[in-house]
């Protein structure tokens, strides 16, 4: 058996133009097909990875790992099989999350549990394969842990420190089965939702599922989706679509990326059935170009499920059609905001619109339109599945669920984490993070991408869930979490969020347009290098900006059209509110603290650690550096453009910088 | 109904009313910038916010429905001080050029300066830096000079439907420009100047040929004659705040004598002289099955609009010259001849309320004999400034009248200035013409008004005319393309590129009244009720110069002097992008 | 003769014009002002509206790229991990500033706002190949790799010839 197309139903197959209602009942239960159930019963047992002839080698291959060299090791792992003259398949997945330990690689002999070993180049896996193939034995050198039972010191991946305090619900399929294959999405309880809610549920009855189960919206505005749907499900309209933003656009944010790339058929069940709630017959996925990978396995979801009659007239015989087209976003941060999404598809500048009329009113091409994050998708069919009493379980009494996080920056253990809402700050930075790297103390923790603020080690108790996060000045956002330690400076930090705000505003309302980019100023101004030439006017102009920052900042979040000019104050503002003797010492004292303010900073060859080899005086882009060969050198200050070149150039630490 | 409260005033509204309406209904004003009547908001400038109990941050009232029990503030601290730093924001992106602007005193982001009292420069910083673009004859752009209110790019868009400009790049480096910012010369646009009429500053402006005009009128050599067009004397006081809708005909006069003119002449004239020519060639075309529909063709924005987009159809436009473009032939020919003048001497300037006028005066088609038949052509806003400067008090100046022989006009003539008056005056002479009667109505009510598209059907000796009038070049596509097609059931369609017709083009007075368009409209209707003489073909004058000069209409001698050709300019564009 | 690229969209539908364009730069590596031109006479919108959405998006190009794209990833991750400082680095050895082609045609330097591999900042990928936990250290090496190359294929150029 070749896939599940070939199972019978009374003589007859199913296909999309003659669909069975029953069909994916029967494959994931093969007692219902008496004819064949021998064949279907070998058939799931392969899917499942439960019977296997050959060894099977799982190489997690989404972006994440590719980058970290998943795709030499892929190769490595080809060449040294053939020269083994060893049979194995090889499986390329999505990425299971922990950034840090990639790339991966997951090795399952037949009857034996799968293991994980990490951490592993193109250059470990001729010993790699002997040990685990020929030998027969673990690969201590890199095991990470297994699937299945933990024996001895290997660990199952769900005890591991990393793993131990998340819980993976929609992140569930990622690094485990193969996206790209649609029975093997289907045997691990994949459409069950999809088969519940055409068969026994009415569009009202989902509704109300997703109402009770207390989701919110995971694209950053933690609006009630059953609420949003219910609204769009009220209006009667010939059309009415529903679209899914996985424009994704916060720098440092990866969780929709890695769902679509490591489980894009759960996306697309999730779709199915909002479109069935509301009464949609289109959906949209807009994807942002720069995800090629994830766009390709959505497009080869899709047309899979095409394929099975999934997506098409007459779902599963139920009446319903549903159709799904992938639209690549071209590069416009501010695209994320729904109404300028909306503007994207219909092939407009990405600019938004006011509300009133809203999306569930007067959407893309005027109708009735519900837009949804990846991540919120995702959830449906766990919903739906495991009933809304279990998702109300878990989380907090008004933030229910999970929250997928993206961990990045100065911290040890980067990936991406699923946790229940409510577990605290701290625990995501500590316990599950592992900490700052190389024994530096903890500064502060950015929540929600540019749009978030930066909380200090005093609130790291803060919940995690909607109101508290924005009771102290951030909020959730989308799930970017930057780790910030004591080598970082709050205020260039302000500053590189601004700039990227700038660069994407959109342009067309007054307080971000211009608003931005005077605060951005006034920021520059304060990270400026202070000379003795420096103007009284000069002087005047950067206290001026800072007494006015407060007050352009509160009339930019009061009036800005969409919330990426609403949000764009709040870096510079939690930085005043939780760093401002940062701030303070920047502007008054003139000293960056954490030397990143390069133009606050003075470089000085020490005389007695330079050796005179003249490698800086080459480097520098300024001839700032004079000196003769074996004597040592010397920077001439008002040439010094403060780069920082020299002293990265330096191999006998001989530049200091204060 | 809706019952709810502005600044503690209770307001009753329609359901689905605006913010910003209801509170202009109890007399309370909110300053806009980016809104524009009858089209949607698109809530950019920020300007109108409000402060709405129980929303989080300020509402803006121009796109925000009323609701029972609403409760709102239009002038708390919180929303004066958003609309001031709004204002100031606006102001630090701004050449600091008052007083050597164009728009100076006449320019929207003064007045709200003004009104919210901006006294510092609180955020200064980086100006954006944009080349002014004088590559057109009629139309400056000064993207410095540009708020980026988008209602220059909505009208050239929505209402106009050319797309001429439109927003490019994003963010803070967002401009109002031409494809590759390249000259409005070899853009789409047709000067027609509604984008002028729009600008709230001076980022969009006429070209200015006051200082040809100025050079003229102190040199000794040249004979200057002046004629203005019917629309100019229904709108000129309102530059000097006398009521809309007044009839300034005789102290325009009186101001162009004063300034140093020899002759002071009425377009009007031509109008008539337009009408004999125009409809013989109708009557002629639909006698001898010559190509149908007529397009009328003294819009030159309309011209280049064809010659642009479809020149295929050239063929179909009347080969007519426009009213002043007549006028200046004449002038250079038959009147110079008559007075013993030179005719390189002749300086013929024509006060217009029209941007593409000047660059149809530099046409070269519009020539006799290597001299152009206009001279100059002004705008009324020019034509104001130039009296300002020569210290004439307008209000105080006395009425007089045109001179003859080019000045005597018919009520015909008076409202080519409307929408539909070309129309109505053809067919007034049309069927004279052709059944030796007079029009049982000589107001034919069904070409008047602002719709888009207006037509009417006229039995002329049995057989059905059917004549439709285009009010603005929006909506001339579906027209054209039944033209192209072959299926125009129409025999004579006017054109006026500008919504409303000559009242309200781009040279015009600039303010946002929304009653100019009716008010200057009434005027001109007004004078054709109270003339004398209704119907071109009996203006005593014109009459005389055919006996005189042409012989008869569409003569040899008429085509040489009043007809013209037109030129594929698609082709031209098109190879050269 | 209308692109070939244009003939699976249906004429007319508005809602397609940023596909197109996405399809004109996949061929053409950027989008050539007679394209544009063709695409506003195939969906029947003004020119200066395909221009608007053009300029808009980060994505779209209007100049063609240089050999080798060396593109600096500026997400957060990397910034806090110094990709500010990897930037001048590439900035100084090739004398080109980030969104500029060198003269000999060979480099174009851009920023992206997010590769997505923060594990491994701080990144920059050079064509399809990607360089993480980068230091300044490292980058002339880098560079003169895909310099040699150009010198190589010029010098096959000259045994050809």
């Amino acid at each position: 058996m070749k896939s599940f197309l070939e199972i019978q139903f009374k003589n007859q197959y199913h296909s999309p133009e003659t669909p069975k209602s029953d069909f994916l009942i029967k494959c994931s239960n093969p007692s219902l097909s008496p004819t064949q159930d021998n064949e279907l019963n070998k058939y799931v047992a392969e899917l499942k990875h439960e019977k296997h002839e050959v060894p099977i080698i799982f190489i997690g291959a989404d972006t994440s790992g590719l980058a970290s060299g998943a795709g030499k090791v892929k190769l490595a792992i080809e060449t040294e099989l053939q020269k083994l003259n060893i049979d194995a398949k090889i499986v390329l997945t999505g990425g299971m999350g922990f950034g840090a330990i990639e790339p991966t690689v997951d090795i399952k002999l037949p009857n034996q549990d799968r293991i994980i070993y990490c951490e592993i180049t193109y250059k470990d896996v001729p010993e790699l394969l002997k040990t685990t193939l020929i030998d027969k034995r673990i690969y201590s050198k890199k095991v990470f842990g297994k699937y299945g039972k933990t024996e001895g010191s290997i660990l199952n991946i769900y005890e591991t420190p990393f793993f131990k305090n998340q819980k993976r619900v929609v992140l569930k399929n990622c690094g485990i089965i193969d996206p790209n294959y649609i029975d093997e999405y289907i045997v691990s309880d994949g459409f069950k939702a999809l088969d519940k809610v055409l068969r026994n549920m009415k569009p009202l009855d989902v509704v109300n599922e997703i109402i009770e189960s207390g989701l919110r919206g995971r694209g950053g505005g933690g609006f009630p989706t059953g609420l949003k749907w219910k609204l769009a499900n009220a209006k009667i309209s010939e059309n009415k679509y529903i679209v899914c933003n996985a424009d994704e656009g916060d720098p440092g944010a990866f969780m929709d990326r890695s769902v679509l790339e490591g489980d894009p058929f759960n996306v697309v069940e999730g779709m199915i059935i909002g479109g069935y709630a509301i009464g949609a017959d289109f959906g949209y996925i807009y994807c942002r170009a720069e995800y090629p990978l994830a766009i390709q396995k959505l497009e080869n979801a899709i047309s899979e499920c095409k394929r099975y009659g999934l997506l098409g007239e007459n779902i599963l015989d139920s009446g319903f059609k549903f159709d799904l087209k992938i639209k690549k976003g071209a590069g416009a941060f501010v695209c994320g905001e729904e109404t300028a999404l909306i503007a994207s598809i219909e092939g407009k500048r990405g600019m938004p619109k006011p509300r009133p009329p809203y999306p569930s009113d007067s959407g893309l091409f005027g109708k009735p339109t519900v837009i949804n994050n990846v991540e919120t998708f995702a959830n449906i069919s766990n919903i739906i599945n495991n009933g809304s009493k279990w998702f109300a379980g878990i989380g907090t009494e008004k933030s229910k669920g999970t929250k997928v996080f993206a961990l990045s920056g100065k911290i040890k253990n980067s990936g991406l984490v699923e946790v229940p809402m409510g577990i605290s700050l701290r625990q995501i930075v500590f316990d599950i993070g592992g900490g700052i790297p190389d024994d530096k103390k903890f500064k502060a923790v950015q929540i929600g991408g540019p749009s978030g603020g930066c909380l200090p080690d005093a609130v790291l108790d803060t919940p995690v869930d909607y109101e508290s996060l924005k009771q102290v000045g951030a909020m959730m956002g989308s799930g970017g979490f930057v780790v910030m330690d004591e080598r970082t400076c709050m205020v260039d930090v302000a500053k590189f969020f601004l700039t990227f705000i700038q660069n994407e505003s959109c342009g067309k309302c007054v307080p971000c347009r211009e608003g931005t980019k005077r605060m951005l100023e006034i920021i520059e101004r304060i990270t400026k290098s202070y000379s003795k030439e420096e103007s009284k006017a000069d002087v005047l102009q950067r206290f001026k900006g800072v007494i006015h920052l407060q007050r352009l900042a509160e009339v930019i979040k009061d009036t800005s059209l969409c919330g990426l000019g609403q949000s764009a104050p709040n870096p510079v503002l939690s930085g005043l509110q939780y760093f401002r003797e940062e701030y303070e010492s920047h502007i008054y004292d003139r000293v960056c603290e954490s030397h990143v303010c390069k133009e606050l900073l003075t470089y000085k060859i020490e005389t007695d650690l330079c050796s005179g080899c003249g490698l800086c005086e080459r480097k520098c882009p300024n001839e700032a550096i004079v000196g003769e060969k074996k004597h040592p050198h010397f920077i001439i200050e008002s040439k010094c453009i403060k780069c920082g070149m020299c002293v990265d150039t330096c191999r006998f630490d001989a530049i200091s910088v204060n | 109904m809706v019952e709810f409260s502005i600044n503690n005033i209770n307001v009753k509204a329609e359901n689905g009313m605006t913010i910003l309406d209801a509170a202009k209904s109890v007399g309370i004003d909110i300053p806009t910038l980016c809104h524009m009547k009858d089209l949607f908001p698109t809530g950019a400038c920020r300007m109108c916010v409000v402060e709405v109990d129980g929303m989080r941050g300020l509402t803006p009232s121009c796109a925000f429905p009323v609701a029972e029990g609403m409760v709102v503030q239009t002038n708390s601290p919180r929303v004066r001080r958003a609309r001031k730093t709004i204002v100031e924001l606006l102001i630090e992106n701004h050449p600091q050029d008052c007083l050597i602007c164009v728009r100076n005193k006449n320019c929207e982001l003064q007045d709200l300066s003004e009104k919210y009292a901006i006294r510092e420069h609180r955020f200064a910083g980086e100006k954006k830096n944009h080349a002014i673009d004088i590559s057109s004859p009629s139309i400056e752009r000064d993207p410095a000079k540009c708020i980026l209110c988008g209602r220059c790019v909505r009208t050239c868009n929505e209402i106009q439907k050319i797309g001429a400009i439109d927003f490019t790049n994003r963010g803070f480096r967002s401009n109002v420009t031409t494809p590759y910012n390249k000259g409005l010369n070899v853009s789409d646009c047709i000067l027609c100047g509604q984008c002028i009429l729009a600008c709230p500053t001076a980022a969009l402006r006429e070209k200015s040929h006051s200082k040809e005009v100025i050079n003229a009128l102190t040199n000794k050599d040249k004979y200057c004659i002046v004629q203005i067009a019917p629309a100019v004397r229904a709108s000129l006081g309102e530059e000097y705040n006398l009521p809309i809708g007044t009839n300034v005909t005789g102290q325009i006069v009186t101001g162009l004598r004063r300034l140093g003119f020899r002759k002071v002449f009425d377009t009007n004239f031509a109008a008539d002289l337009t009408i004999m020519e125009e409809s013989t060639e109708l009557i002629n075309r639909i006698t001898s099955s010559g190509v149908l529909p007529m397009f009328t063709s003294c819009c030159p924005g309309w011209v280049k609009f064809v010659e642009q987009n479809n020149p295929e159809i050239l063929n179909h436009i009347s080969t007519c010259k426009s009213p002043h473009e007549m006028e200046g032939a004449l002038l250079k020919t038959y009147y110079a001849k008559k007075m013993g003048l030179q005719p390189e001497n002749i300086f013929v300037v024509s006060i217009m309320p029209c941007t593409v006028k000047k660059y149809e005066s530099d046409r070269p088609e519009l020539t006799e004999e290597n001299m152009p038949d206009v001279d100059a052509v002004l705008t009324v806003r020019e034509l104001v400034r130039i009296f300002n400067m020569a210290g004439i008090d307008f209000n105080g100046l006395p009425e007089d009248e045109f001179d003859n022989p080019l000045g005597v006009s018919t009520g015909a003539a008076a409202i080519f200035g409307t929408s539909g008056g070309v129309m109505e005056a053809a067919l007034r002479t049309a069927y004279s013409k052709l059944t030796n009667q007079i029009l049982p109505t000589l107001e034919l009510n069904d070409l008047r008004g602002m719709s888009g598209v207006k037509e009417a059907s006229i039995i002329i000796n049995g057989k059905q005319i059917n004549v439709a009038v285009v009010n603005g070049i929006g909506n001339v596509r579906e027209i054209v393309k039944d033209v192209q097609e072959g299926k125009s059931k129409y025999h004579f369609i006017e054109v006026m590129a500008c919504p409303g017709g000559c009242i309200n083009g781009g040279g015009q007075p600039i303010h946002q009244k929304p009653e100019k368009i009716k008010k200057r409209m009434d005027v001109l209707y007004n004078i054709d009720t109270k003339s004398s003489i209704r119907m071109s073909h009996e203006n005593p004058i014109v009459l005389k110069i055919y006996d005189e000069f042409f012989g008869e209409p569409n003569s040899l001698e008429a085509h040489r002097i009043l007809h013209t050709s037109y030129i594929d300019r698609k082709s031209i564009l098109r190879n050269n992008a | 003769m209308p692109e070939k690229i244009f003939e699976h969209y249906p004429k007319s539908e508005k809602s397609n014009l940023i596909p197109i364009l996405q399809d004109v730069q996949d061929k053409y590596g950027y989008l050539p002002e007679r394209l544009l031109l063709e695409v506003a006479d195939y969906i029947d919108i003004p020119l200066s509206r395909v221009y608007g959405v053009a300029t808009f998006y980060n994505q779209f190009r209007l100049n063609p790229l240089g050999k080798n794209v060396i593109r600096v990833c500026r997400g957060t991750a990397c910034h806090v991990k110094n990709s500010a400082n990897i930037l001048q680095a590439i900035e100084n050895e090739l004398k080109i500033k980030a969104g500029q082609t060198s003269r000999d045609k060979m480099f174009t330097i851009e920023t992206v706002a997010c590769i997505g591999a923060c594990s491994i900042a701080p990144v920059i990928s050079i064509n399809d190949e990607y360089f993480g936990r980068l230091t300044v250290k490292e980058i002339p090496k880098i560079i003169s790799k895909y310099k040699k190359e150009v010198k190589y294929e010029k010098n096959e150029l000259t045994v050809a010839g």
